[in-house]
Formats: C-alpha cells, sequence, structure tokens
C-alpha cells in the first residue's frame, strides 16, 4: 500500500449529503476485473457522469476541464454509506483521487478507503460547506492536506484540522498492510482458538 | 461481595472475541464468513499475494448476485453475459481450490448469503461473522455480531481469520407494544429509520429491543436486523431467546445432542443484562406503526401508507431538504401527492430483507384469489425457501394471481443479474434500498414489506394492505 502523507492536489465539491456507494459506481460495473492496465476509474460517478446515450453530462464536476484532474472531493455527509462495495474505492483511486473530506462517513466505506491507501479526513459540516463555496467558485482551485499535522489548507490559505483515528494515521502514513500487521499476531491467535474451540468444539 | 458489571449483548460477544487489545483497537477473532459471488476481488488479491486461506472449515458460500432466477437449467449460458458468467465460474474455481463449502448456481441449498446463513444453522448466537456484503447485519437478529467488510478486509478473513477493529458503540432501539396486523418486521425497520435516519447508527451496533421485538419471529426479526446497514450502523443485535433457540434447532450446521445442551447454557447467558448502560438509546410505540413505505431514494425517506408526499420546504435541516428536492425530482413525484395515489408499474417480492418464507406466506395471503394487475415477479430467498414454499402450494397462489415465481437470487435488488425494471419505471419492491439507479436506469423504488407489496400489485398502486384484509 502507498503511504499517505502530504497532498496538494485539484479539489472537487460534492454538495449533496448521502453520496451512496451506489452512486460512486453503479452495481453494474462491479463484475469487471480490475487490472494495473484496467482500472476502476471509467465507472467513477458513471450514471452521473454520463447520460442514457453514453454521452457526458457537461453539467457534472468531473466532466468540467480543470476538474478532470481531481485529487480531492469535498462532500456533505454520511458520504459512501450503503453498500460494502470496495469498487467505490477503487473507482476513486484509479481516478487519482486520494482524499475525500466529509463531515462523516459510512462505516464499511471509510474502512475500504483507509485500506487502500486513501484519506478519508472528517471536517465539520460549516468548514466543509466554507470549502466547497470556495471551490464552486473557483474551478480548478487546490486542497493541501497534511496529515502529519492533521490539517487541510482550503484555497484562500486558511487552515482546518481534521480528525482521524491515531491507529488509522499510523497506517495510512506508513502504509501499513492489515494482514502483515495480523500476522505479527499469528502466535496469539492461535492459542485464542485453541481455548475458543475447546469451550465451543462446534464452531470449529 | 461486588455485583459484577452489567453488559450488553455486543459488550459479552466482543469480550469473547479479543485476541489482542491495544486499547484504540483490539485485534478480533471471526468465527464465521460467508462468501457470495462477488468476492472474486478477495480471492484475487489473496492469490497474488501467494495466501492461502487460512480455515476454509469457517467460511460457506454462495452464488446469489449474479446468478439468473430463470432458466437455470441451461447453466452458464443463460447467464446475463460474459462478465457475469465469469463471475459465476470463479465462483465454482474459488471454492474448489479453497476448500470452502460452495453453494454454486445448480446447488439445492443455493440462496441469497443472508437466507442461507441462518437457514443452513451456520449463523448462531454468540458469533462473530463477516461477509463482504453491507447486510451481513441480518445475521444479528440470531444474537451474533454480524457486519459487512469490504473486499480487502474480506481478504483479510480469508488469510487470518481476524480483523483489526475500533470497538463500535452501543446504541438500544426498544420497540414496545403490539404490532398491528398487517404490520411486518420491515414496517418496524422503516419506521426506525425514517426515525434516526440514514447516518444514525453510524460507528454504532444496534440492539432492538422492547416487547413488539420479543413477540416476532426470527423471520420478522432477520428482516429488521438486514436493514440496521440502512440507518449507517455497524451492525444490528437482537438478544437469542426461545423463539431463536427453536428456530436453530436441528438446522445442519448447529450443535447436536449434547453440544446442543452445552451451547444453550453459553447462549442463554448472552441477552443483555438488566441495568446495562448503552451509548444512545431510542423508544418506539409499536402499537402507532403503521404499513410504511419509501418515497424517495434513501430509506429514511419513508412515511405511513396514510400519509401524503412532504413539501421539502418544511425541512428544518438544510441538507435533507436539498436532498428531498432531488429526491422527488428523480422519483417524479409533487408535495401533497397522497401515497395511495402513486401508481406502479412492476412489483418485485424477494430479497434478503424479504424473501423467507414467512414473508411469502404473507404476501400470498394478499394474493389468494385476487389478480395482479402490473407485470411482477417473486425470486425466493433460497432454494430451500422455494422449496418448502411450493409444499405449501404458495407458488400456485402466485402464478394463479399472474405473478412470475422465479428461481432464487438477489435478482431485481441489485439488479446485477440482469432482472432489472425498464428505464423510468415505477417499482414496489421489498427489496432494502431505494437509491437512484439500484434496480435499474431511473427506476423509480418504493420500498415495502412483502403484504404491501402484493397489495400493489393487486391494483396498481400503492395500497394500504389493510384494506384488503378486511374480509379475510
Ligand atoms: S438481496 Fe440485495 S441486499 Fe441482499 S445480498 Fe443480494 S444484492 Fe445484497
Amino acid at each position: 500500500m502507498e503511504p499517505f502523507t502530504k497532498l496538494t492536489a485539484v479539489a472537487a465539491p460534492f454538495d449533496m449529503a448521502n453520496i451512496d456507494t451506489d452512486k460512486i459506481i453503479p452495481a453494474r460495473f462491479l463484475r469487471k476485473l480490475r487490472t494495473a492496465e484496467k482500472g476502476y476509474d471509467p465507472w467513477l460517478f458513471y450514471d452521473l457522469r454520463f447520460d442514457a446515450d453514453g454521452n457526458e453530462r457537461p453539467d457534472f464536476t468531473l466532466n468540467k476541464a480543470p476538474w478532470r484532474n481531481t485529487g480531492v472531493i469535498v462532500a456533505g455527509p454520511n458520504f459512501g454509506c450503503g453498500s460494502s462495495r470496495e469498487g467505490a474505492a477503487y473507482a476513486m483511486l484509479d481516478w487519482g483521487i486520494r482524499c475525500v473530506i466529509a463531515p462523516s462517513f459510512g462505516d464499511i466505506h471509510y474502512a475500504n478507503e483507509i485500506q487502500n491507501g486513501m484519506l478519508p479526513a472528517i471536517l465539520p459540516e460549516e468548514h466543509c460547506a466554507t470549502l466547497r463555496a470556495q471551490l464552486a467558485a473557483t474551478t480548478g482551485a487546490s486542497i493541501s492536506v497534511d496529515l502529519e499535522s492533521q490539517t487541510i489548507t482550503g484555497p484562500d490559505g486558511a487552515t482546518y484540522a481534521f480528525s482521524i483515528e491515531p491507529i488509522y494515521k499510523e497506517r495510512l502514513l506508513k502504509g501499513l498492510d492489515d494482514v502483515g500487521l495480523v500476522l505479527q499476531e499469528l502466535p496469539a491467535i492461535e492459542s485464542f482458538e485453541k481455548r475458543h474451540f475447546a469451550k465451543m468444539p462446534w464452531l470449529a | 461481595m461486588p455485583q459484577p458489571m452489567p453488559l450488553t449483548l455486543f459488550e459479552k460477544i466482543w469480550r469473547q472475541h479479543v485476541v489482542v487489545d491495544k486499547g484504540a483497537e483490539a485485534l478480533i477473532y471471526i468465527d464465521r464468513n460467508l462468501l457470495h459471488d462477488g468476492a472474486f476481488h478477495a480471492f484475487g488479491a489473496l492469490a497474488k499475494e501467494g495466501r492461502k486461506v487460512r480455515k476454509p472449515r469457517q467460511h460457506l458460500a454462495t452464488c446469489d448476485h449474479y446468478v439468473p432466477t430463470s432458466g437455470r437449467e441451461k447453466g452458464l449460458a443463460n447467464v446475463i453475459d460474459a462478465d457475469a458468467r465469469e463471475m459465476i465460474r470463479l465462483f465454482d474455481v474459488n471454492g474448489a481450490e479453497s476448500g470452502i463449502r460452495s453453494f454454486g448456481m445448480n446447488h439445492p441449498q443455493q440462496g441469497i448469503v443472508h437466507v442461507i446463513g441462518p437457514e443452513t444453522g451456520f449463523t448462531q448466537p454468540g458469533i462473530t461473522l463477516t461477509c463482504g456484503d453491507s447486510h451481513t447485519s441480518t445475521h444479528g437478529a440470531m444474537g451474533a455480531y454480524a457486519f459487512g467488510v469490504g473486499a480487502t478486509n474480506l481478504k483479510q478473513v480469508l488469510a487470518t481469520q481476524c480483523l483489526w477493529q475500533k470497538k463500535p458503540k452501543t446504541f438500544r432501539i426498544n420497540v414496545d407494544g403490539n404490532l398491528s396486523a398487517g404490520i411486518s418486521g420491515k414496517d418496524v425497520a422503516l419506521a426506525i429509520i425514517a426515525k434516526i435516519g440514514t447516518a444514525g447508527g453510524t460507528g454504532h451496533v444496534l440492539e432492538y429491543a422492547g416487547s413488539a421485538i420479543r413477540a416476532m419471529g426470527m423471520e420478522g426479526r432477520l428482516s429488521v436486523c438486514n436493514m440496521s446497514i440502512e440507518a449507517g450502523a455497524r451492525a444490528g443485535t437482537i438478544a437469542p431467546d426461545d423463539t431463536t433457540y427453536q428456530y436453530l434447532a436441528g438446522r445442519e450446521y448447529a450443535p447436536k445432542g449434547k453440544q446442543w445442551d452445552e451451547a444453550l447454557v453459553l447462549w442463554r447467558a448472552l441477552p443483555t443484562d438488566d441495568g446495562a448502560a448503552f451509548d444512545r438509546e431510542v423508544s418506539l410505540d409499536g402499537n402507532a406503526i403503521e404499513p410504511m413505505l419509501t418515497w424517495g431514494t434513501t430509506p429514511e425517506e419513508a412515511l405511513p401508507v396514510s400519509a401524503a408526499i412532504p413539501d421539502p420546504a418544511s425541512f428544518a435541516d438544510g441538507n435533507k431538504r436539498a436532498h428531498a428536492e432531488s429526491a422527488l425530482r428523480y422519483m417524479g413525484l409533487k408535495p401533497g401527492t397522497k401515497l395511495t395515489d402513486i401508481e406502479v408499474d412492476r412489483v418485485f417480492i424477494g430479497t434478503c430483507t424479504n424473501g423467507r418464507l414467512d414473508d411469502l406466506r404473507a404476501a400470498a395471503a394478499v394474493l389468494k384469489g385476487r389478480k395482479v394487475t402490473v407485470p411482477s415477479w417473486v425470486s425466493p430467498g433460497s432454494t430451500q425457501v422455494k422449496r418448502e414454499a411450493e409444499a405449501e402450494g404458495l407458488h400456485r397462489v402466485f402464478e394463479e394471481a399472474g405473478m412470475e415465481w422465479r428461481a432464487s437470487g438477489c435478482s431485481g435488488c441489485a439488479a446485477m443479474n440482469g432482472d432489472i425494471v425498464p428505464d423510468g419505471m415505477r417499482a414496489a419492491s421489498t427489496s432494502n434500498r431505494n437509491f437512484e439507479g439500484r434496480q435499474g436506469k431511473n427506476v423509480r423504488t418504493h420500498l415495502m414489506s412483502p403484504a404491501m407489496a402484493a397489495a400493489a400489485a393487486v391494483t396498481g398502486r400503492i395500497t394500504d394492505v389493510r384494506t384488503l384484509m378486511g374480509d379475510r
């Protein structure tokens, strides 16, 4: 997993609350294989990005010139609610988005972002709203994110502190893979299993 | 002597599964994991890292998302497209290579993952259970801590049988009183989500309690817990009791003989102790719950069937107002319209929320001796449910009413298998998500109970099922 330390990138505003993972990637694309050559970015926000005939909707944020290079999304509350599909994280990551700033996230999607080296940064709604308004006013403006100091710098230079659990911060900073972290505990797991299944042999 | 601290059901399960406690997070042992045909990403990642499934016996797999619900005897040839055929092929390959028990497309135990878990007794009280699917919350109805994970966490469970997790908070939802005739677990779930919101449970494990929940059968409880994720919750739970044990006894993977007696002793100690503290608590009056349905594009945009479409301008919360405005545009509905004046084009009964035998019985009771007026289909939650329903003759009730009786799968819930509602049409559906585009492009979904969906199929519009129950 690629570590996340600092990022300065074009940021796009998404005003809606409850952007569910079905919106981020419609279910019909989840059957696609994801390879190094062919990522999930073509399906990102597909039904919002394209009309019924497969033509780009010019109004949609990511279809506007500077926002095609979006690396950060600033969204409303409950971002990534709904389905557990990790495809939602894949699609954003493959597009080049490595950070989502929102007042709150769906639990499973939050974990999926972390597992993919993406930063889900939690910022109070009033600050998210300010950032979204500034980004909407200056298409293509950038935001800087510093994970170490847990700060976000907006287009106007104002700085905001965001929250993230220390455990997730450490994983992202070091690019740690969870399987490795778990397997370090193998002796503890094996002794747990012995006790646990001795008590409940029907579960083994 | 000091009294032991009273604990919640969740706290007891959590404590019994902590392998390593690091304060901020704990390594949690996962007793059992369920897999479906969407799990190929996790198997692919596992293979890429050169890892193996550590304990294949702790897993059970079924093919549900991509399977067709008609013409299954034709095998892979009848699967919607090449991509989906590949999913189903990979499902069989991954099962065979990993040694995981797998119910392929034409296996007699095939079914929707959250139906077969309880049905086979794989899901049990007191266990931790994961699945790469958000509706894993369903299994909490049996007194388990069950939650959905993404592909990377699923890979970890396959490789290690453990997950690092931050301990969630607890949230008790009390539903007391008696549910009226015609009110099911689905109505209770929608009433709860309408009250607490789609993010109301975020970071929490819900415990449903109160006399209305206790009086519910296992299948109603499974519907309630299924919808926990629609309230944003990590999981939903219900304390196990005699209803749970009666349901579980004799099922394939349930303990037998002496082990059953030992298990019962452990299970009976699980329910939340008197005086245990929850981080949050709300109460609903079960007597007041009416048949519920959604009018918008999130499950919290739900109202009793007697209500009218609300005016977004009346919403104090700006985000909710904006959401309601865009939802009404998508749904093609106007404020003030009575819900019972909304006409539907399609009716779908099934899914992991409402595809169990009791659900089909409730729908059939409404349909008996009547005809549907819009194209409608039923997909039982599992092949076993299908057999049981046929043994009772329910399939004839559906067919005589003019509904299609299909094979089991996720079908029109996420519409991944091709069972989509045509572009722009309005569906009455017993599924769990009314998100834009979920059941097909521009499709307008109204979530409701099986009885309500059956009533809508008969009249062709949203109907209070109780008006069709008078003479029965
Ligand atoms: S029926 Fe629907 S919600 Fe349930 S597992 Fe299948 S797709 Fe998911």
